[in-house]
């Protein structure tokens, strides 16, 4: 029963980890066709914004999470114009873009802080026990507000004008332009809000991790395996994707001999076992034949 | 004697009418002319190392090249064929006693079988689905790698392996002909009409299926291909490291040589080789900031990026050379009419 609960709660917060990840790199695939490599390297750079803030300066840790995800906001916007919006048009090249970008940051973060591993306090202390099993506090407030930022931008891509140009840039970028949507400013501003997504990601992590220079590397699979999964630019698929992801590493970790080494292995093995049954993965819509 | 001037004399005419008119063809021929040359004039053993790895690095890239530049099926696992043919070639030397010369093509028949056990499932997806779907190929056969550490070895690989030579000159030569011929094999096969068909698939596939050609088949035939020379590269790593480690498999070699061939320039073949030779021999030279050596690196290839989007190579091609308008042979930049059918160039 207690190996059911870990199960549970492992599979949650992993699970609402690669959702908050997976969303934000869906929406900037859908509106702008970008495959962001560097995605989780802005979590990253959020996670040590945050250590800075917090240890360094030796503010409240919930004013490095908000300054964080402001700060890394504004650089995911930044990296965008300089580097992504001059090269549009070449899709090698915005691929190569990103990696380089996300070796940049990851030798900046190395440099600064030196590669040794570095850890955040919880904001809440303590935990409770469901039928003899730790739950700490700050385990649930991971998972509830991740939850609510998904559900805050569910309300915010379905009911605002904003929210309705994006959906509509991520349908058909054309005739979103004959209707007078600015679609390199909607691009702009979906790359904000991705990397935001990315920034909360990593702030409501970063007390249950450890960070080093080389974090982003893991979810970044992990979260690619998700979008592929529930279907690329989809972001019920995403969700849904994330969870399976999740769950499906805690099962390997829990149950299966040497399951640390094999979490990775079983769940990408899945994706492909979804992929060769269903292509367009589990909601993908199936993009026209770009030709 | 006659017979030997005769062939001279074709030799200096085939060099006066084809290769000395162009300056990308001297370019090449220097280049190759600098490699064989190199360890007799400099003897330095560290370059001489640094150049063989980047020679085995360099069919790499090519390879990969050869699949994703060509026919556009973008692989972001090529990782697997470098760690699959490296892993083969340790495993049959080691158990199976085959020397160097027989483990590497062996091992790289090896990397083909994965090829086509992976390209077969592949297949049936496309663009970013495929990239992102061969990504996970490599880190799953890691985790197994892990996960068996008694028959791989685990995270220290497999060690006390054959050496490829004795002499750290006679690797270099190996490495360096071994490139230069597969390189050439390689262009010749995207020369051919096999070639000419992987562009067609990647510009358009649904053309080329409409002109009744089966691209499912020419499309495993590129996964078969780009399998046995990346194998063939990672046997020779092996053998020349003498270990086969799980850092072939890493996902920082899968993004390298993305990065060497998109900044070379894709789907050319020289270019990839040619990125490979530039940003690891500039990595050598940023060696006296060795902090910053990563940073400047990812700051050169973004830098480099935002003015030539298509690859360094073909951008370096452009400015010295110009296409004629009617028989479209390349010409230098500064002729006035096309050397072969005198029509003015523009």
């Amino acid at each position: 029963m207690n190996l059911v609960i870990d199960i549970v709660i492992s599979g949650l917060i992993s699970g609402s980890v690669y959702a908050l990840l997976a969303i934000g790199f869906s929406l900037i695939f859908g509106v702008a066709r970008i495959v962001n490599i560097a995605h989780t390297a802005f979590y990253m750079v959020a996670a040590y914004c945050i250590y800075y803030v917090s240890l360094k300066m030796g503010l409240h840790p919930v004013w490095g999470m908000l300054l964080a995800i402001v700060l890394v906001s504004l650089l995911g916007m930044l990296c965008y114009q300089l580097f992504i919006n001059p090269i549009r048009e070449h899709e090698g090249a915005v691929l190569i873009a990103t990696i380089a970008l996300a070796i940049a940051f990851q030798e900046i973060v190395s440099i600064k802080f030196t590669g040794t591993y570095l850890s955040v306090p919880s904001l809440i202390k303590g935990y409770f026990t469901i039928l003899g099993v730790k739950v700490f506090y700050q385990q649930l407030l991971t998972f509830c507000a991740a939850v609510l930022v998904m559900a805050v931008l569910w309300v915010f891509l379905m009911r605002t004008r904003l929210g309705l140009a994006i959906r509509s840039t991520a349908q058909d970028r054309e005739v979103a332009n004959l209707m007078g949507i600015n679609e390199a400013r909607v691009a702009m501003f979906v790359m904000g809000i991705s990397v935001g997504l990315a920034a909360f990601a990593g702030a409501v992590v970063v007390p249950l991790t450890v960070l080093e220079p080389h974090m982003w590397m893991p979810p970044l699979i992990m979260m690619m395996a998700v979008v592929v999964l529930g279907g690329l630019g989809s972001l019920k698929g995403s969700f849904t994707g994330a969870y399976i992801m999740g769950f499906a590493q805690a099962l390997v970790v829990f149950l299966a001999p040497m399951g640390a080494y094999l979490k990775g292995s079983v769940a990408l093995s899945i994706m492909i076992v979804v992929l060769l049954i269903r292509p367009e993965g589990l909601f993908g819509v199936a993009f026209e034949e770009e030709r | 004697m006659d017979f030997i001037l005769f062939h001279l004399k074709k030799l200096f005419t085939i060099l006066k009418n084809e290769v000395f008119v162009l300056p990308s063809r001297v370019v090449v021929g220097l280049f190759v002319l600098f490699l064989i040359l190199f360890p007799v004039i400099f003897k330095d053993p560290y370059w001489m190392r640094i150049l063989i790895l980047t020679s085995i690095f360099a069919i790499f890239a090519a390879s990969w090249d050869l699949l994703s530049g060509f026919t556009g099926q973008m692989n972001f696992g090529h990782a697997l064929f470098f760690g699959v043919g490296a892993y083969g070639a340790a495993f049959l030397n080691l158990h199976a006693h085959i020397p160097p010369w027989g483990s590497i093509p062996l091992g790289a028949l090896v990397a083909v079988l994965a090829g086509l056990i992976i390209g077969i499932p592949c297949l049936r997806l496309r663009g970013t689905y495929l990239a992102l779907t061969t990504l996970a190929f490599p880190i799953i056969l890691m985790g197994l790698v892990f996960a068996f550490p008694d028959l791989t070895g685990g995270e220290l690989g497999i060690s006390g392996i054959d050496r490829l030579a004795d002499a750290r000159i006679a690797n270099y030569y190996i490495a360096v002909v071994v490139m230069l011929g597969l390189g050439t094999i390689m262009w010749k096969i995207t020369d051919s009409n096999i070639g000419i068909i992987f562009h067609a698939i990647r510009e358009d596939e649904v053309a080329v299926r409409a002109a009744g050609i089966n691209t499912t088949r020419y499309k495993l035939l590129a996964f078969c291909l780009s399998g046995f020379f990346a194998g063939i590269a990672g046997g020779l790593y092996a053998h020349f490291m003498r270990i086969a480690g799980p850092s072939t498999l890493e996902v920082s070699m899968s993004f390298g040589v993305v990065i060497w061939a998109i900044f070379g320039g894709i789907a050319s073949i020289y270019g990839p080789i040619g990125g490979v030779f530039v940003l690891n021999i500039l990595l050598e030279f940023l060696r006296f900031w060795e902090d910053y050596r990563m940073l400047m690196f990812a700051g050169v290839v973004l830098l480099t990026l935002l003015f030539m989007p298509d690859g360094l190579f073909p951008w370096l091609r452009d400015k010295i050379e110009k296409e004629c308008p009617r028989c479209k042979i390349r010409n230098i930049a500064w002729r006035d009419t096309c050397r072969v059918c005198t029509a003015p160039l523009d």
